[in-house]
């Protein structure tokens, strides 16, 4: 039995408790509690507050790339109707927050480092005032003499390795190519990417005396606050954020961004309540942006198409001195065998947006470049695709030598091509015709690492039976209410109606936060201990040990006798905050969520136009939570490959830098119509060393890799090898064949 | 959004009043409301022509008269279209999403105005917006730009699909104005820039678009193609109307109009005359392209579009002469 004060996860669980809990209501597929509200409008965003005579706030973007404001005219604009102020406060952010910050971002808003960068806020009694008023604000820049690159590629653009990076290398890769039976060297580009969540940025900023309260819309609370209180050199302890509901994050709300801080000190100066809404335009041109990629694989295979050597080596952009750098090569590391290897990102220093987490950095670019590259291998061996990823499953992390936690890989492979009828593939493109469409099947594994992290949650078993789940975990439409309710639930024997759970205000204990798939692990852990400790005092209140106790329907039952919660607990509630600290599992295993996707996909024989027809993912990520919402978010992430495969790209003008499509219009996310049926295989895992749930993250699982099993099936309809994501018609046209020719 | 006034018109003669007094008409505010959030459009005064009636679809022996007020949704949805006018319908709704075709109108679908990125974004140059300024498409991200009928002043392209189909079916604008009453064929409505892009369409001030007549149905078969990005609610990249009639394995009679390849919708007379006459092939398709496309200037992003329209053009004969 473990103690309450031993939150670090050093060893695998092998309590499993979950499995023992008589309720039943763990795993289930059931809805979201606050699925009604959500659907009929009344759940309340961020900027949805209503606040007494709240001044509205519009961001004011800089028509420059790179150099210093010299003068702002605000007297001109302090005389529009109704405009308050114009600030342009040297507290204010100039860049993004980078998840897990905990602390401010570069601020100072006076110089200007990339295109639309805010540079100031105009305050107005109304949106329309306002948004008036910024746009016609006049703005003087000196340009700076110094100036960054806008093209990652160009000669002018710095390049270094990864800040705390340092390259992966076993044995010698050259040689290996040489021995190679079969070489593969080539070189693949992915181009930025938005999250673009429904929800734009938006925060209501409102000062109590010393104390600020925001409804904001981030993904990461606890750390949020330290953020805020860094920018606005206050304590954390008198900033409360408020964000029940979070209209979709995918990394762009991990840390704080431009609106918030502008909207506390905009409160500050005009003693009332001020919201900041940033418009889509301004979403897309100043917060998080997934940084293009180039990366350059080497396979070397012997005969059997084993790899013996495997290179990964990446470019990756972002400001200057910005920590990040897309970590393209994370999930190469462990997937497959090769032990002579390099692999390796740098980064170019340019002047663009932020470049930060957008869902599953790293794995979702490199993945998809990664699978494509081994369908090359595929077609140079000869060898089938499943199966030459399946002879590639290495039996320890090559080079490092760790070993694996639980894995489902092959299972993923082996179920997910039965399911989707891999056999009957036709190995060679061209030979399936459909009227004006060339059919072709692809294939693609899935990895992404999963990651424990720190958390804290409060369980309470109230005199009446009912139990209250509290916490600051964020849900971002990922289902966090839900699954938290059924572990409370599976734990303390309760129906899930009898378990109310409160999230997203930072008055509450620290979750972990939305991101890196670690929110539900996490912070479901720190609920796992909560009800731990609260059936240790039924046990005793009853007078049985712990392991005999059984708890369902609220009935405690053990050692011979039987007590409902209330009588139980004789009018006094029972509260216990349990939490999590990641430890040495963290270390001893190489820990990750695996699986396989599967497409169809039909390319226009004569204008190159490509639509995925259906698509068959296998995930395996421990123990599922939730059927439904784990269903969802696999789903969300293979539709996010659609987009990652066909359409998605920043697209930046290289002449002054500005981001071109800056709106959903023009940067393309797939609609109803791009989306096929897709079948979703949840696979039973557990996994002892991923977390006491023995559950692993599955938040971003669904996208990594999917987009590369789109483009190996747009090869097999149609033989056309794009190396160049996303495979707009334009870069499929020119490998078509006739489109007059037959098919085989 | 600059502060404006807006009056409601309830008759096409009130519009005029109003339009002649400096009111910018708005009808669905689909696309105007959204250049004026921008600043692109800045109009003061504005007249909603919503109330005026205009909202009818009449059929005569001279062909079908379409109100310039009639929904997008209503057109695509009329019996009468669908049945013998079945291209005007397929083009509408590959346009734009449900939504914006319940609120979209005849007259406000003929006058949107291009998609060009420059165009939306006020930090940039633009002919259209601001005559002078220059062109910052001409050397930028110009993928959806246009490859005909461009200027040294202006490349963007009319991006509409509903008046290619028109275009295709000899559509003709029925405008009344200051100056009275007159009708445009619609091969004249839209201006291409010239060295002066900020005027879309030949469209006086103060004339108001009363309605669309589409001559009586050839008996040909209608095909639109539109060629997008993604399978829905994307502008075309270029798209194609046709409407053939076969005789004996010959194309006796055919109109074919482009969107998106063009700084207007495009048709180009010496295509259909080589097409006449002739058997359908994959040779003769090609030849029709080279006709179309001699002139075609790429400006880098779109340069694809050149070999894309000669397979879209091909794909669309074919399946419009296979019978
Ligand atoms: C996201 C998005 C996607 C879209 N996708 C497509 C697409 O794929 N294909 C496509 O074809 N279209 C598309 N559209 C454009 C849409 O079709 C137009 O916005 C719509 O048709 C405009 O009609 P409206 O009545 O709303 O015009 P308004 O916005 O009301 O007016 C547009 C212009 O027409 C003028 N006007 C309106 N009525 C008259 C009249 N009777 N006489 C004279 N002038 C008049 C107005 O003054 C204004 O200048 C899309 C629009 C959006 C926002
Ligand atoms: S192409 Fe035309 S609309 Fe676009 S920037 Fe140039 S002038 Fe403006």
């Amino acid at each position: 039995m473990r103690l309450p004060q031993d939150d670090t996860f050093n060893s695998p669980d092998t309590t499993n408790l979950l499995d023992r809990g008589s309720q039943g209501v763990i795993a289930k597929p059931l809805d979201r509690p606050e699925g009604p509200l959500k659907v009929s409008g009344s759940a309340t965003y961020s900027a949805e507050w209503k606040s007494d005579h709240c001044a509205e706030g519009v961001l004011v973007l800089a028509s420059i790339a790179q150099g210093t404001v010299k003068t702002i005219h605000k007297d001109a604009v302090l005389s529009m109707p109704g405009v308050l102020a114009v600030l342009a406060d040297e507290a204010m952010t100039r860049r993004s927050t980078q998840g897990t910050a905990g602390e401010a971002p570069v601020q100072g808003v006076q110089t200007v480092e990339y295109f639309a960068q805010p540079i100031a806020l105009v305050v107005a009694e109304n949106f329309e005032q306002a948004r008036d008023a910024a746009l016609t604000l006049e703005v003087e820049y000196a340009p700076s003499d110094t100036p960054v690159a806008f093209d990652p590629e160009s000669a002018d653009a710095e390049v270094e390795l990864a800040p705390d990076t340092e390259p992966v290398e076993g044995g010698d890769l050259d040689q290996a190519m040489r021995d190679a039976a079969f070489a593969i060297d080539v070189e693949y580009e992915t181009p930025g990417h938005a999250s673009a969540a429904m929800e734009p940025h938006a925060t209501i900023a409102q000062w109590k005396g010393d104390d600020l309260v925001l409804h904001g819309s981030y993904q990461m609370l606890s750390y949020n606050v330290k953020e805020i209180a860094d920018c606005l050199s206050m304590a954390p302890e008198n900033v409360r954020i408020i964000a029940p509901y979070v209209g979709g994050g995918f990394g762009s709300k991990l840390g704080i961004t431009h609106e918030a801080v502008a909207a506390a000190i905009a409160s500050k100066q005009l003693a009332r309540p001020v919201r900041v809404v940033m418009t889509r335009q301004q979403v897309f041109e100043t917060v998080m942006r997934r940084s293009e990629t180039r990366q350059r694989i080497r396979l070397a295979a012997d005969e059997t198409g084993k790899l013996i050597g495997l290179g990964h080596e990446a470019l990756v952009s972002n400001l200057p001195d910005e920590e990040f750098a897309e970590p393209v090569t994370q999930a190469t590391e462990f997937l497959y065998s090769g032990e002579n290897r390099l692999l390796k990102v740098d980064v170019a220093r340019i002047s663009r947006m932020t470049a930060g987490s957008v869902r599953a950095p790293g794995e979702a670019v490199g993945m998809q470049v990664l699978e494509a590259a081994m369908d090359e291998l595929a077609q140079a061996t000869g060898i089938d695709p499943v199966e030459l990823r399946k002879h590639n499953i290495a039996d320890k992390v090559p080079v490092e030598g760790t070993p694996y936690s639980s894995r489902m890989l092959a299972e993923a492979l082996d179920q997910g091509a039965k399911a989707f009828g891999w056999d009957q593939r036709r190995p060679k493109p061209c030979q399936t015709r459909e009227g004006d469409w060339w059919i072709g099947m692809g294939m693609a594994s899935a990895a992404r690492v999963n990651m424990l992290v720190e958390a804290e949650a409060r369980v309470t078993l109230k005199a009446d039976g009912t139990a209250l789940v509290e916490t600051d975990q964020t849900d971002i439409g990922t289902g966090s209410y839900a699954i938290l309710g059924q572990i409370a639930g599976e734990m303390l024997g309760l129906p899930i109606d009898r378990v109310k759970v409160l999230l997203g205000d930072t008055s509450l204990p620290a979750g972990a936060g939305s991101g890196g798939s670690f929110g539900a692990i996490s912070t479901g852990s720190a609920v796992l201990r909560a009800c731990e400790m609260i059936r240790e005092k039924l046990a005793k209140a009853l007078g049985c040990t712990e392991d005999a106790l059984e708890l369902k329907d609220g009935l405690a039952s053990g050692g011979g006798k039987s007590r409902a919660y209330p009588d139980l607990l004789a009018g006094k509630d029972l509260a216990e905050t349990g939490s999590i600290k990641p430890g040495d599992t963290a270390d001893d295993f190489s820990q990750a969520s695996y699986g396989a996707f599967f497409a169809e996909v039909a390319v226009n024989a004569f204008t190159g136009e490509t639509r995925v027809r259906r698509m068959t993912g296998a995930f395996g990520f421990g123990r599922v939570l939730n059927a439904k919402t784990a269903r969802s978010q696999c789903l969300g992430g293979m539709v996010w490959g659609i987009g990652s495969a066909l359409t998605e790209e920043l697209a930046f003008d290289l002449r002054d830098g500005h981001l071109v499509n800056h709106d959903l219009a023009e940067y393309h996310v797939p609609v109803h119509a791009d989306v096929p049926a897709i079948e979703v295989i949840l696979l039973e895992e557990r996994d002892a060393a991923a977390s006491p749930l023995q559950a692993k993250g599955v938040g971003e699982l669904g996208i990594c890799g999917a987009a590369g099993s789109i483009a190996n099936a747009v090869y097999n309809a149609c033989g056309a090898r794009v190396r160049s994501f996303p495979l707009t018609l334009d870069k499929i046209i020119p490998h078509l064949p006739d489109p007059f020719t037959e098919a085989g | 959004m600059k502060a404006f006034t807006l009056d409601h018109a309830d008759s096409s003669a009130s519009a005029i009043t109003a339009m002649a007094a400096g009111a910018r008409t708005i009808a669905g505010g689909t696309n105007l409301v959204d250049l004026m959030k921008l600043q692109v459009e800045v109009p003061d005064k504005l007249v909603s022509i919503r109330s005026i009636g205009l909202n009818d679809i009449t059929q005569d022996d001279d062909g079908l008269l379409i109100g310039a007020l009639v929904s997008n949704a209503d057109c695509a949805a009329d019996t009468r279209v669908r049945q013998s006018w079945p291209l005007l319908a397929k083009a509408i709704l590959a346009g734009a999403s449900p939504q914006l075709r319940n609120r979209a109108t005849t007259g406000g679908n003929l006058c949107q105005r291009t998609r060009c990125g420059y165009f939306y974004d006020t930090t940039q140059a633009c002919n259209k917006r601001e005559p002078g300024r220059g062109c910052a498409a001409r050397e930028g991200f110009n993928r959806i730009h246009a490859v005909l009928g461009t200027s040294e002043a202006c490349i963007a392209t009319y991006p509409g699909d509903m008046a290619v189909a028109m275009l295709a079916l000899d559509a003709v604008v029925l405008v009344d104005g200051p100056g009275g009453a007159r009708e445009i064929p619609i091969a004249r409505f839209h201006r291409q820039p010239g060295d002066d892009p900020s005027r879309d369409n030949v469209l006086e001030d103060g004339e108001l678009i009363t309605a669309v007549r589409l001559p009586a149905p050839t008996g040909g078969v209608q095909v639109y193609r539109k060629v997008r990005d993604r399978a829905s609610y994307a502008f075309a990249l270029v798209s194609v109307a046709a409407d053939v009639t076969m005789v004996q394995g010959r194309i006796a009679r055919c109109a074919l109009a482009f969107g998106s390849l063009g700084t207007v919708p495009w048709r180009d007379a010496a295509v259909e005359d080589l097409l006449v006459g002739e058997t359908p092939s994959p040779a003769l398709y090609t030849r029709a392209a080279e006709v179309l496309l001699k002139d075609a200037r790429g400006f880098g992003a779109n340069d694809f579009k050149i070999p894309l329209t000669a397979r879209a053009l091909a794909a669309t004969l074919h399946e419009a002469t296979k019978g």
